[in-house]
């Protein structure tokens, strides 16, 4: 069983924007149309402008075609079905729920490169644990920008979860070794590490990675049970690289997908899913730590094509 | 730097050249590759029709079709096209007098607001203005006392005498949400020390926000109104994909930008953003941020930035960095003795560590012409550069001097010994010095093409030694390296 629910409408409620920018033109284009080649070049423009990206686009597109050309679609209406059926597909039906691992404590590892909106991104799972009464403890194992573990502070004194935290400067494994000791001795049910935000070229801070995981490694074996990296939804193409490059490092098992409350579309989730097997769990929708909602596919592709 | 978008202009230019005259589908071909490679590099959707639709229209023309080098007209046509896309620009900050000149940065979380303000108080510092920096984000939990802590890095640890002070009412947070116009009051406080206090600068940093967030933008348009800043800086995450254009017009149509500061241009990121917001929204690009230390702030030139695309090499950003690293004194003496024929270890090291000054070798190697592409893994070799100091710092003052003293094996054994090094990696050494004295000897009397030319056929074999041929350049640069920028200048005269 996962930590989340997954409701419905609320993520309706939080995808009204993408479904606004996306959808409202598909739709109001396409139906009772014929669907000649110019609708099938707009369909393209509109998932391009949305960060689907180039190669993920034209496999959706070329598979449209195919089903235009045998027949089986004929007007705007049938490439709505189409699409939300293949893009669906797209996600196919991994787990989404949060890890959870046996003996407590279940250990979240959160990561990204900077300004995405990790801290932030840790206070709203925090909030989402508590309100389930899970006992949570934070780690704040970003210790290289300046007032990072102050920014955690807050958000611990607001919502009143236990933070574990070293001196600026120290080594964010040292910080990360004691939360984790913390959180065996004190009976956490999760602990949460929150990690500096690092570039995914930077070899060295993708090798501190490594070694946050492997001194949580040293005292709780199966650790991290979730790897999450977090993405910011305005990012375009390079937050494939990113996922790439964070996967090899330290196999991600989820993507939480931030910001998606601007015009951004988020469409790079779409490439991503058709570039490497990590599926997206959360997506964050506003600063509030109550703006947090699973990502649900369907909700997503259905959402997509709405009006 | 947008290695990526290089890798795919050269590939496409490579294909084209070789074709002798080139046709009209030719073009197309290509034209549809550079689309392709424009969207990937996250450009803007309307901005590449645009831009291909003229490219096209010039590279269909007559000129190009009789040109017996279409590869390089075609190249010629889109650098300059890139170059026009993105600039002009005037990257100076703007002063007024009387002072103080208030610049205030927007835009939206997470784009490096914060971190942008104490490069910029850096640079102004560097500059010998006193700023003073205000931290109008009462918004994201602790923001204030991240700006405190980097201005105060800045104040101690930014090259310059000027002063840079930090205002803030870490207090005021708590009514934020509560009261509206807490932030304009913060701002019109800092305005009013800046002014009793003589700074020649105050920058703002305000909350980060969504363009769609119509109460947030509500109060940066009272920020606006009540100190009515001289510049209004977007801050724009080179990052970002297509909503790029959307945020940065919205900002723009309410706040009528200044410029843009384009951030994490350190990432491998393609930066199609640089190549939109200029034409969507007529605010230049003044500022790139390049790093997370205060001094990775540069000075936007589209002309090194359409050359870095193209995978053309960024010849003059290289030679300026090495202009601020080197001891022009010293660099002379060293020409002298190299056109004697007089190379010493001291030399090497001497040459490794400026060069390691200009930043990291990542960064370096990325702006030499044809190089770009071919290092992707140079992380490794700090630490070698590391291992070589080392040894050498285990060498006698004699042997540094003398280098044929070491043909000695038992001077080999004690210095790697003595380094913790091995016999072998002390020989690499030496080999690596004697290649490297050879070459600097002989560059000494040549041109600035000629050490290119020297540096690109080294290209296929082991990156230290095109290092080690760069420090051979970077130390000595200064003399040939005005020729360069003269050269630069003409061409743009003309």
């Amino acid at each position: 069983m996962g930590i989340f629910k997954s409701t419905l409408s609320a993520v309706r409620k939080g995808l009204g924007r993408t479904r606004d920018t996306m959808a409202a033109p598909l739709g109001s284009l396409l139906r009772g149309k014929q669907l000649d080649d110019a609708a099938v070049d707009e369909i393209e423009t509109i998932l391009l402008r949305a960060d689907v990206g180039v190669s993920t686009t034209s496999s959706i597109i070329s598979e449209l075609r195919a089903a235009v050309k045998d027949g089986n679609l004929k007007r705007g209406e049938d490439a709505i079905d189409f699409l939300r059926v293949h893009l669906r597909d797209q996600f196919g039906d991994t787990d989404r729920s949060l890890a959870n691992a046996t003996t407590s404590p279940t250990v979240v590892l959160v990561a990204g490169v900077n300004g995405v909106g990790k801290t932030t991104s840790v206070a709203k799972i925090t909030w989402s644990l508590m309100q389930e009464g899970r006992s949570v403890l934070v780690a704040a194992a970003d210790t290289y920008r300046a007032a990072a573990v102050e920014q955690l502070g807050i958000w611990s004194e607001r919502l009143g979860f236990d933070l574990v935290k070293g001196q600026d400067g120290a080594d964010p494994a040292a910080v990360t070794y004691d939360a984790t000791e913390a959180a065996v001795a004190r009976g956490a049910d999760v602990l949460l590490v929150d990690t500096a935000g690092r570039m995914h070229t930077e070899k060295g801070l993708m090798r501190q990675l490594n070694k946050i995981q492997s001194v949580i490694r040293k005292l709780i074996p199966d650790a991290p049970h979730e790897v999450l990296l977090v993405l910011d939804a305005t990012q375009g193409q390079n937050a494939l690289a990113q996922a790439k490059a964070f996967q090899e490092t330290i196999d991600l098992t989820g993507i939480m997908l931030a910001k998606l409350d601007g015009t951004a579309r988020g469409g790079i989730v779409l490439a991503i899913h058709d570039a490497l097997d990590i599926p997206v769990k959360l997506v964050g929708l506003g600063e509030r730590p109550e703006d947090i909602e699973p990502f649900d596919p369907d909700a997503f592709t259905q959402a997509l094509f709405e009006e | 730097m947008f290695n990526a978008l290089s890798d795919r202009f050269s590939k496409t230019f490579r294909n084209l050249s070789g074709r002798g005259r080139i046709s009209e589908a030719n073009v197309r071909e290509a034209m549809e590759e550079i689309r392709q490679a424009l969207l990937e590099a996250d450009v803007n959707l309307d901005v590449v029709n645009g831009f291909c639709d003229r490219i096209q229209k010039e590279a269909l023309g007559e000129e190009i079709l009789q040109s017996l080098k279409p590869g390089q007209q075609m190249t010629h046509i889109v650098h300059q096209q890139l170059v026009e896309l993105m600039g002009p620009v005037d990257s100076h900050v703007m002063l007024v007098d009387p002072p103080p000149t208030v610049i205030m940065l927007c835009g939206l979380q997470g784009t490096g607001k914060t971190t942008t303000c104490g490069k910029l108080a850096a640079y102004l510092k560097r500059n010998g203005r006193n700023t003073l920096v205000c931290a109008a984000d009462l918004q994201r939990p602790a923001a204030v006392e991240q700006l405190r802590v980097v201005v105060e890095g800045v104040q101690t640890s930014g090259k310059g005498n000027a002063q840079v002070a930090f205002h803030g009412e870490p207090d005021k947070c708590a009514e934020y949400g509560t009261a509206t116009g807490v932030a304009i009051g913060v701002c019109q406080r800092a305005l009013k020390r800046a002014r009793s206090e003589r700074f020649d600068v105050l920058i703002l940093d305000t909350a980060g926000r969504l363009h769609i967030d119509d109460d947030l933008m509500k109060e940066l348009d009272g920020v606006r109104y009540a100190l009515n800043p001289h510049q209004i800086y977007l801050v724009v995450d080179a990052m970002t994909g297509q909503d790029a254009v959307q945020s940065a017009s919205a900002f723009n149509d309410r706040m009528a930008v200044d410029g843009v500061i384009l951030t994490k241009l350190d990432s491998d990121t393609r930066g199609g953003a640089a190549l939109s917001v200029k034409e969507v929204t007529g605010a230049p690009i003044k500022f790139i941020g390049v790093g997370e230390g205060h001094d990775a702030l540069e000075e936007f030139h589209p002309e090194r930035m359409a050359g870095r695309i193209l995978g053309m090499g960024d010849v003059v950003s290289l030679v300026e960095k090495a202009q601020q690293e080197v001891d022009e004194e010293e660099a002379e003496a060293m020409a002298e003795r190299l056109s004697k024929g007089q190379f010493t270890m001291n030399d090497f090291v001497k040459q490794i560590r400026s060069l390691r000054r200009m930043g990291p070798l990542k960064q370096i190697m990325g702006m030499i012409p044809g190089v770009g592409s071919a290092i992707k893994n140079l992380d490794g070799h700090e630490g070698q550069l590391d291992r070589l100091e080392a040894i050498v710092g285990s060498m006698t003052n004699n042997e540094r001097e003398e280098a044929t003293l070491l043909k000695s094996k038992s001077r080999v054994r004690r210095i790697a010994r003595g380094s913790g090094a091995s016999g072998p990696e002390v020989n690499k050494l030496l080999k690596q010095f004697e290649m490297i004295k050879k070459m600097s000897t002989q560059m000494a009397g040549m041109g600035m093409l000629g050490k290119m030319k020297a540096m690109k056929g080294m290209q296929g074999e082991d990156a230290m030694a095109g290092m080690e041929q760069l420090a051979g350049m970077s130390t000595r640069g200064s003399t040939k390296t005005t020729s360069v920028k003269k050269k630069f200048k003409k061409r743009k005269r003309r």
